[in-house]
C-alpha cells in the first residue's frame, strides 16, 4: 500500500522524478486554467449573464469576503494566493472521487510546498505592508523576550500546517483504502462522501489560516486568533 | 515518511504557476467584468439621476408654463368676453340706430306718400269738381262755370264792405299802376265787362284794369293792387276737402 503518491513514480533521473504529485498537480494546472480559461472567454460586463459566470463570480467574490472578514482590507492583492490555495486545495479533495485520482494534497513533499509557499508569503506580504524594520520588529512584540517564542511560533505553525493537511488528506485516503478490503459496498461510499467534505472543511481552514497569519504580519496589533480552526 | 525535496521544490513552483494562471485566466477577467459592470450600474444611476433632475425641471417649467397658460387664457377669455359685450353693444345700438332711421324714413315715406296722395287727390277732386260742377251747371241752368265764377266775383266785389272795401278803395286810387285781374282760365269779354262794372259800381270810379289768364291759380278769380288783394276760387272748397282727408288719412295710419 503507497501512502503517499511521491512513491507511485513514473519517470526518474538522477535526483529528477516524475511521480503521481507531480503529474496530477499538472493535471489539475491544466484542468483549472483551461476551465477558467474557457469559462471566462466570453464574460458579460452587463446585467445579464451566464449561469457559469454567475458561479464563477459567486466564487470569488467569496473568496474575497472571506479574506476581507479575516481583516485584509486590500482583498484584491491577496486574492491570488489565498483564492489559489483554497482552489488548489479544494479541487484536489473533489478530484478523489475520480477512480485511480491520487490527490497531490496527500502528499507530504505537496503540504510542505504550500506551507513553505506561505512561510514566505507571510513575511513577503508583511514587509511589502510595513517595511523590513516594521515587520523585524513585530517578532519583538509584545517584548523581546518573545522573539525566541515568535520564531518557534511562525516555524511551528508552518510545520502545522503542511502536516494538518497532509494528515487529513492521506488518512481520508487510507480509510477508504482498507474499507474497501473489509466491506466493499456500503462504507466506502460513505467515507468518501465524508472525505469531500473533510477536503472542503481542509482547503477552508488551509487558506483561512494563511490569510490569518499574513493579516497577523500586517497587523502588528493583531493577536493571532486563538479561535482559529482546528481538526 | 520522507519529504522528497526535489517533489516539495517543484510543487512550490507548480503552485506559483498556478496562482499566475488563476489571476491571469480567472481572478482578473472576472474581477474586470464586475467592475465593468458596476461602473456601467454607476453610470446608468447617474444617468437615471439626471434624467430624473431633469424631469424634475421639466416638470416645474410645465406647470410654471401651465399656469401662465391658464392665466393668459382667463385674461383672453375675460378679454374676449368685454370685447364681445362691447361688440354686442354696438352692433345693438346700430341696429337700434338703423331700425330707428328706418322708421323715421318709413314716416317720412309715409308723409311722402299722404302728401302725393293728398295732392293727387285735391287734382282728381278738383277735376271732378269742375267736372260735375260743369255738367251740374250746364244741366240745371243752362250756365257756364267760367260765367258763374265771373258772377260770384263780381257779387264779392259788390258786397264788399268795411275796412277792407276802404283799404282796397285807397290801393285802387292810389296805384299807378291798372288793378290786375288774374284767372285761372281766359275771361271772355262779357267777364271782362261784368268785372269792370262791379268794380266801377262798387268804388264809385273807372277803374283801370289789365287782364292776365294764370294757371297758377286754381279754378278762380283774382284781383289785386298796390299790395290788396281779393279773391275767389275753388282752392278754398279743396282745402276744407284736404283737411278732411288728412284727418281721414291719420285716423287710418294711427
Amino acid at each position: 500500500m503507497r501512502l503517499s503518491p511521491d512513491q507511485w513514480i513514473f519517470w526518474q533521473h538522477g535526483f529528477a522524478k516524475i511521480n503521481a504529485t507531480l503529474a496530477f498537480t499538472w493535471g489539475l494546472i491544466f484542468v483549472l486554467s483551461l476551465g477558467s480559461k474557457l469559462l471566462t472567454r466570453k464574460l458579460s460586463s452587463t446585467a445579464e449573464r451566464s449561469s457559469w459566470q454567475n458561479l464563477l463570480e459567486i466564487l470569488v467574490l467569496g473568496i474575497q469576503k472571506q479574506i476581507e472578514e479575516v481583516g485584509l482590507e486590500n482583498s484584491h492583492k491577496y486574492l491570488g494566493f489565498l483564492g489559489t490555495l483554497f482552489l488548489f486545495v479544494a479541487t484536489s479533495s473533489l478530484c478523489t472521487i475520480l477512480p485511480g485520482f491520487e490527490p497531490p494534497t496527500a502528499s507530504l513533499s505537496t503540504t510542505v510546498a504550500l506551507a513553505l509557499c506561505v512561510f514566505v508569503a507571510v513575511p513577503f506580504f508583511g514587509i511589502e505592508d510595513r517595511g523590513l524594520g516594521g515587520y523585524l520588529k513585530s517578532y519583538l512584540e509584545p517584548s523581546a523576550i518573545m522573539l525566541p517564542f515568535n520564531l518557534i511560533s511562525e516555524l511551528s505553525r508552518t510545520l502545522a500546517l503542511a502536516v494538518r493537511l497532509f494528515g487529513n488528506m492521506m488518512s481520508g485516503g487510507m480509510i477508504v483504502a482498507i474499507l474497501l478490503t473489509i466491506t466493499p459496498f456500503f462504507f466506502p461510499l460513505v467515507m468518501t462522501a465524508l472525505g469531500l467534505l473533510t477536503g472542503m472543511v481542509q482547503a477552508y481552514i488551509f487558506s483561512i489560516l494563511a490569510a490569518v497569519y499574513i493579516a497577523s504580519a500586517i497587523h502588528a496589533q493583531t493577536p493571532e486568533p486563538n479561535s482559529a480552526p482546528a481538526p | 515518511m520522507p519529504i522528497d525535496w526535489f517533489t516539495v521544490v517543484a510543487q512550490a513552483l507548480n503552485f506559483l504557476v498556478l496562482v499566475w494562471l488563476m489571476k491571469r485566466f480567472l481572478y482578473q477577467p472576472v474581477l474586470d467584468a464586475i467592475a465593468a459592470r458596476e461602473k456601467g450600474i454607476r453610470e446608468e444611476r447617474a444617468d437615471a439621476d439626471a434624467v430624473k433632475v431633469q424631469a424634475g425641471k421639466d416638470r416645474e417649467e410645465f406647470q410654471r408654463k401651465n399656469e401662465a397658460f391658464d392665466r393668459d387664457r382667463a385674461e383672453l377669455w375675460t378679454k374676449a368676453t368685454d370685447e364681445a359685450k362691447a361688440e354686442r353693444q354696438k352692433l345693438v345700438d346700430a341696429a337700434r340706430m338703423d331700425a330707428d332711421a328706418l322708421a323715421t324714413k318709413r314716416r317720412e315715406a309715409l308723409a311722402a306718400q299722404s302728401e302725393t296722395l293728398n295732392r293727387e287727390l285735391g287734382r282728381l277732386a278738383q277735376k271732378e269738381v269742375f267736372a260735375v260742377a260743369r255738367k251740374a251747371l250746364a244741366d240745371l241752368a243752362n250756365a257756364d262755370l267760367e260765367e258763374q265764377m265771373v258772377l260770384i266775383f263780381a257779387t264779392r266785389l259788390r258786397t264788399m264792405e268795411g275796412p277792407a272795401k276802404q283799404a282796397f278803395a285807397f290801393a285802387l286810387r292810389s296805384a299807378a299802376q291798372p288793378a290786375l285781374v288774374q284767372s285761372s282760365f281766359d275771361l271772355a269779354q262779357a267777364g271782362r265787362d261784368k268785372i269792370c262794372l262791379a268794380l266801377n259800381e262798387t268804388f264809385s270810379a273807372a277803374i283801370p284794369v289789365r287782364f292776365e289768364t294764370s294757371p297758377s291759380l286754381v279754378s278762380g278769380v283774382e284781383i289785386s293792387s298796390d299790395g290788396q288783394k281779393m279773391t275767389w276760387n275753388i282752392s278754398e272748397y279743396l282745402g276744407d276737402l284736404e283737411k278732411d282727408v288728412q284727418d281721414l288719412l291719420q285716423v287710418k295710419t294711427a
